[in-house]
């Protein structure tokens, strides 16, 4: 009997010491880092196919375009040298660098640029991966250059211009990314992470960190755990309570926004939603102050309108404040809707994202004080992305929505009657005139007038109640430094080094 | 022999019949796993070149034919959003999820059986209701919940483990295996409990028999009657239940993977429901059914092989 | 009855009468509504006025917790009853009557039986949208099988008793058989099942909830507030230890009267 408790006893030992090796620690100052991120790239690694933003953000390391973007936002040189665009604005003509590799070796030709570029545009059928490149009329290589023809004039095709550049004769770029950018891909293991190597034939400033390891840290309430318990040296974003958390650790919180605007999306076509004085109420009821305070300790930008501070060009920071907090207001818009008795409708949220399920919590208190009942109802993001963004099948939801390019455009066309992407039925003829005028202006200053008139209508016109563009909480384990922020959804691992 | 041939035939059976319920089931529910694919970006178009590209366009069917012969012959077909095959997708995940299992049911032996015997010769010393009543209590704790105690003691207080460092078999095994104690550990613990409970009833019931009795009368008081007769036909049932636990102890695992961070079964079974990647599902599904219900298979063997009288 | 055996009816009875008592407390009145938010009180500690603390959103946890064990008793009651419903019917038919529908039936069982209740709830409501009812319905279904095969035992043993088989030599009806025969004698297996399904309908509503698969937020639920604590387990580990502490309780309740109702 002895023998076995001792058995026992030294089983348990031997197991806690082996637990003693379990803790892969990095050393300070080293040259790797773990870098956690919240879901799991369940998608195509290639970068014309992929269509996830958490995606696309770890593919901003591998891939590169013609030219990229810098993180004030600026459009930079990347695989070609230099580019000019002609009088008429139909011909782009892009100089490429020399000597640029692709991570297999290979040095970059113009044939990859042209077979890249019309991997994404008219298919024959007219459908094209990349709508903006239907209007593309030729492709032509001339020497060293690649000259681009367009059918009409498009101010924000240069934007497009980032299209990843991949070897034509690649067969498996779904699960095998080879692209041009300062990382290599080595390997993913689903559900568990992804491997980057520093590719040291870049041909720009080198990375500084050569091995990076993408933890997926699919449970968002362990990711204190994993951060302090050092596991993870790197994660882009927290929330601020787990911020307050990481207080006094080794750990530096940066501050940024998520350029993104967040609200409450209300189906403009289903009742009572399809009245504006019902949508004003509610816009008049809901405090994104208070919500901020609750659910962010403060942290995020009070927005008014489908667009983010960061896009300082279009953004017009008077539209936060149209609807400040009157519940007087908000209940005589309801009784002259005839709701004096207020109704009931279901805010849908997708169940993977704590932030605007923390929001709908608050708004569901809020609307309470002019007698409408909210209920939330959980759903998984790909319902979500089926019943409500596809199917449109829903009263309300919280959500955040993110520029795809650093257009006005990608921020605002999506409200136009017929756009396919106008998950909320908005419908109003002054707007879709307003976005249609918009589109074939190429004068800067006017076309950005006419975006700015058509935030308006969404604010007027209470399209949905808006709240704010979060804030980014990115931890940062002391040992590192150099991280930066972009306006747009991209997480820029080059730039992030050794402390020391 | 005959028993369990019949008994292999019934297992195929069941498994056919869960493979029928699986896919038929996943074919009924509403929504396009080509639009959640596609996320925002899903226009008509590409839907339906996605869709074909999938095969969701042939009919139920076929579709379930092509599928039920790729299972056959190990090919579960092709995960939608990881764009590779489930069969390699899946083996890291089976193995990492199946240590994990194996662990705590190891656990659960290596502490219960002697626990139980310890309590059945102590039977009614104060130790011994001192040990039954933390039994008790702890077979009321649920695995998530001990996960979450475990890691507050061992791994914040006494810091005996990184949470969420979990580290794959395959590049340091001593430190995997490291890892998942506590994980295993939590699974194991109201197993531990109720097996040790289990022996300590069935040696107090099999000590009172008339042979037991006998054997002591004739001043056999050896430890002998007891590892040799007693012990012997008490760890029967213990074994039997033992093996029916096992499908709880994988359900278990899929639900402490979450606690610990554990990439297993339950990480990709979460992320593929939410994901609708149907092959993935499906292949688990079936994975587990096939799992339990072989445990189950051995079990009766076993069973039959001891105690010959059985007839089911 | 001896000694322990007696206590621990005792302990499992005060235990469950406590969790009915907080039951009705719950449907009643709690002391703040479990949903109201106080900025002031994020993450309170214990004081008098909230004797269990306050979570992320300064909601009153000990209100929360009411209302979450309401939740979990009415959800698991619903569970239970339908497993025990529907675990019946089908047990007494295929037990009773045998033959093909019988075998067919079984197969189906086994084929259910084969995946854990809670892997089988987690795909349906995955799949189908979380919320109460479907959550009902989901575990409701995972429990069926388990109540059918040990009904179906029982009948097959109380179907061959001699003075069955001379009622039915009187020319008794099947229907009359069943209703006045044989389902009266079901109560004392079914007594203990139902304690034990409760039980495991706890558990299982308990581990779904904290997989956020069980009602919607800002409704309370136990196992919920065990995985948002989670998030807080270096500053606040209390937010985890009350609802978790809870969940113990319950379980182990049910855990001792089935015990004692098992061996009686």
């Amino acid at each position: 009997m002895k023998r076995i408790i001792a058995l026992v006893l030294v089983s348990v030992t031997l197991a806690i010491a082996l637990c003693g090796c379990g803790g892969d620690k990095t050393e300070g100052g080293s040259s790797k880092i773990t870098i956690g991120i919240p879901q799991d790239l369940e998608d195509s690694l290639d970068p014309h196919e992929a269509v996830a933003a958490g995606t696309k953000e770890i593919l901003f390391n591998i891939f590169e375009g013609l030219l990229k973007a810098d993180s004030n936002g600026n459009l930079i040189p990347a695989v070609a040298k230099s580019y000019s665009v002609s009088e008429d604005a139909l011909t782009y003509t892009f100089t490429l660098r020399e000597n640029v590799k692709f991570h297999n070796g290979n040095t970059v030709t113009a044939d990859d640029v042209v077979y890249s570029i019309l991997r994404n545009a008219d298919d024959g059928s007219g459908n094209a991966l990349i709508s903006a490149f239907l209007n593309i009329d030729s492709v032509n290589i001339e020497e060293n250059d690649i000259v681009i023809k367009l059918k009409a004039p498009d101010p924000d095709f240069i934007q497009y211009m980032t299209l990843a550049i991949i070897p034509k004769d690649q067969s498996d770029a779904a699960t095998n990314p080879i692209g041009t950018g300062p990382y290599k891909f080595v390997s993913r293991s689903p559900q568990e992470n992804i491997i980057l190597k520093r590719f040291d034939e870049y041909w720009g400033e080198k990375a500084y960190i050569e091995d990076v390891t993408l933890k997926i840290c699919a449970n968002a309430d362990t990711i204190v755990m994993d951060l302090k318990g050092g596991s993870v040296d790197f994660f882009a974003r927290i929330t601020t309570a787990q911020a307050l958390q990481l207080e006094g650790s080794n750990f530096e919180i940066l501050e940024g926004t998520m350029n993104l605007v967040q609200a409450m999306y209300l189906n403009n076509a289903v009742k009572p939603f399809d009245d504006e004085r019902v949508r004003q109420a509610l816009s008049y009821a809901v405090d994104p102050d208070e919500i901020i305070d609750l659910s962010f300790d403060g942290k995020g930008t009070k927005i008014g309108s489908s667009m983010f501070p960061a896009f300082k060009k279009y953004y017009i920071p008077e539209t936060a404040d149209v609807y400040d907090v009157n519940i007087d207001k908000a209940k005589e818009l309801l009784a002259e809707a005839g709701y004096a008795d207020g109704f009931s409708f279901d805010i849908t949220v997708p169940s993977n994202y704590q932030p605007h399920i923390d929001t709908a919590q608050v708004i569901v208190e809020q609307l309470k004080k002019i007698g409408v009942t909210a209920n939330i109802k959980l759903i998984e993001w790909d319902s979500w992305l089926s019943d409500v963004y596809s199917g449109r099948d829903f009263e309300a939801t919280v959500i955040g929505v993110d520029a795809s390019t650093m257009t006005a455009r990608a921020m605002l066309e999506r409200f136009v009657s017929d756009s396919s992407k106008n998950f909320i039925n908005f419908s109003d003829p002054e707007y879709d005139e307003l976005i249609k005028k918009a589109l074939n202006t190429y004068d800067d200053a006017e076309q950005t007038k006419l975006y700015k008139d058509a935030e308006w209508i969404l604010t007027n016109k209470a399209a949905n109640v808006y709240i704010q563009d979060l804030a980014q909480l990115v931890a940062i384990n002391k040992d590192y430094t150099g991280y930066e922020f972009y306006p747009i959804y991209v997480l820029d691992i080059a730039k992030i080094r050794p402390a020391k | 022999m005959k028993y369990a041939l019949k008994k292999t035939a019934t297992m195929i059976i069941t498994l056919f019949f869960v493979s029928v319920l699986v896919f038929f089931s996943f074919s009924l529910i509403p929504g396009n796993p080509a639009i959640s694919k596609l996320g925002t970006e899903a226009t008509p178009e590409r839907i339906e070149a996605l869709s074909h590209e999938m095969g969701l366009d042939k009919p139920v069917t076929q579709r379930f034919t092509e599928w039920i012969f790729g299972v056959i012959r190990g090919d579960f077909g092709k995960s939608y959003s990881y764009s590779q095959s489930v069969t390699s997708l899946l083996s890291d995940k089976i193995k990492t999820t199946l240590l994990l299992s194996f662990m705590a049911i190891i656990i659960c032996t290596v502490i219960s059986i002697p626990l139980g015997i310890f309590m059945a010769r102590k039977s009614d010393s104060k130790l011994d209701i001192a040990l039954s009543t933390i039994n008790q209590i702890i077979m009321a704790v649920p695995s998530f919940f001990s996960g979450i105690i475990l890691t507050l003691i061992f791994g914040v207080a006494f810091k005996l483990f990184t949470p969420g460092a979990y580290v794959s078999y395959k590049t340091n095994l001593l430190g995997c295996l490291g890892y998942l104690f506590f994980p295993a550990l939590a699974i194991a613990l109201p197993k531990i409990s109720m097996v040790s409970k289990l022996l300590k009833d069935t040696v107090l019931k099999e000590s009172e028999k008339e042979y037991v009795r006998t054997a002591y009368s004739r001043g056999n008081r050896t430890k002998a009657v007891f590892y040799g007769h007693v012990l012997g036909n008490a760890l029967i049932p213990v074994i039997t239940f033992m093996g029916m636990t096992f499908a709880d102890i994988i359900a278990g695992s899929i639900i402490v993977e979450q606690v610990f961070s554990v990439p297993g079964l339950g990480r990709i079974l979460l992320s593929s429901i939410s994901g609708r990647d149907y092959p993935v599902i499906e292949a688990i599904i079936l994975l587990l059914a096939f799992f339990v219900v072989l445990s189950n298979l051995i079990v009766d063997l076993l069973y039959h092989k001891f105690d010959p009288r059985i007839h089911v | 009855m001896d000694r322990t055996k007696k206590l621990k009816f005792i302990i499992g009875l005060s235990i469950t009468g406590l969790i009915a008592l907080m039951t009705i407390i719950g449907i009643v009145k709690t002391p703040y509504d479990p949903c109201a938010m106080d900025g002031a009180a994020k993450l309170a500690g214990i004081s008098l006025k909230h004797p269990f603390g306050c979570d992320q959103f300064g909601r009153d946890i000990l209100s929360r917790v009411l209302v979450g064990v309401r939740e979990t008793m009415l959800i698991s009651a619903c569970v239970v009853f339908i497993g025990v419903f529907f675990g019946t019917v089908l047990g007494t038919i295929t037990g009773y009557f045998g033959g093909w529908l019988d075998e067919i039936l079984m197969r189906l069982n086994d084929a259910v039986l084969a995946f854990p209740s809670v892997l089988l709830a987690l795909v349906v409501i995955g799949l189908y949208g979380s919320g109460r009812y479907q959550l009902i319905a989901a575990l409701g279904i995972a429990f069926v099988p388990s109540f059918a095969r040990i009904v179906r035992g029982e009948v097959l043993k109380i179907r061959n008793l001699d003075y069955i088989q001379a009622v039915r030599l009187y020319g008794a009806s099947h229907l009359r058989i069943i209703v006045v025969h044989i389902l009266p004698n079901l109560k004392t297996v079914l007594l203990s099942s139902i304690i034990i399904g409760f039980n495991n309908a706890v558990l299982a509503e308990a581990g779904m909830s904290y997989l956020g698969m069980g009602v919607a937020p800002p409704a309370p639920s136990l196992g919920r507030m065990l995985s948002e604590a989670q998030a807080y387990i270096f500053s606040n580990p209390l937010t985890a230890i009350f609802p978790g502490i809870v969940i113990v309780i319950m379980i182990l309740g049910f855990s001792l009267l089935g015990d004692t109702v098992k061996k009686n």
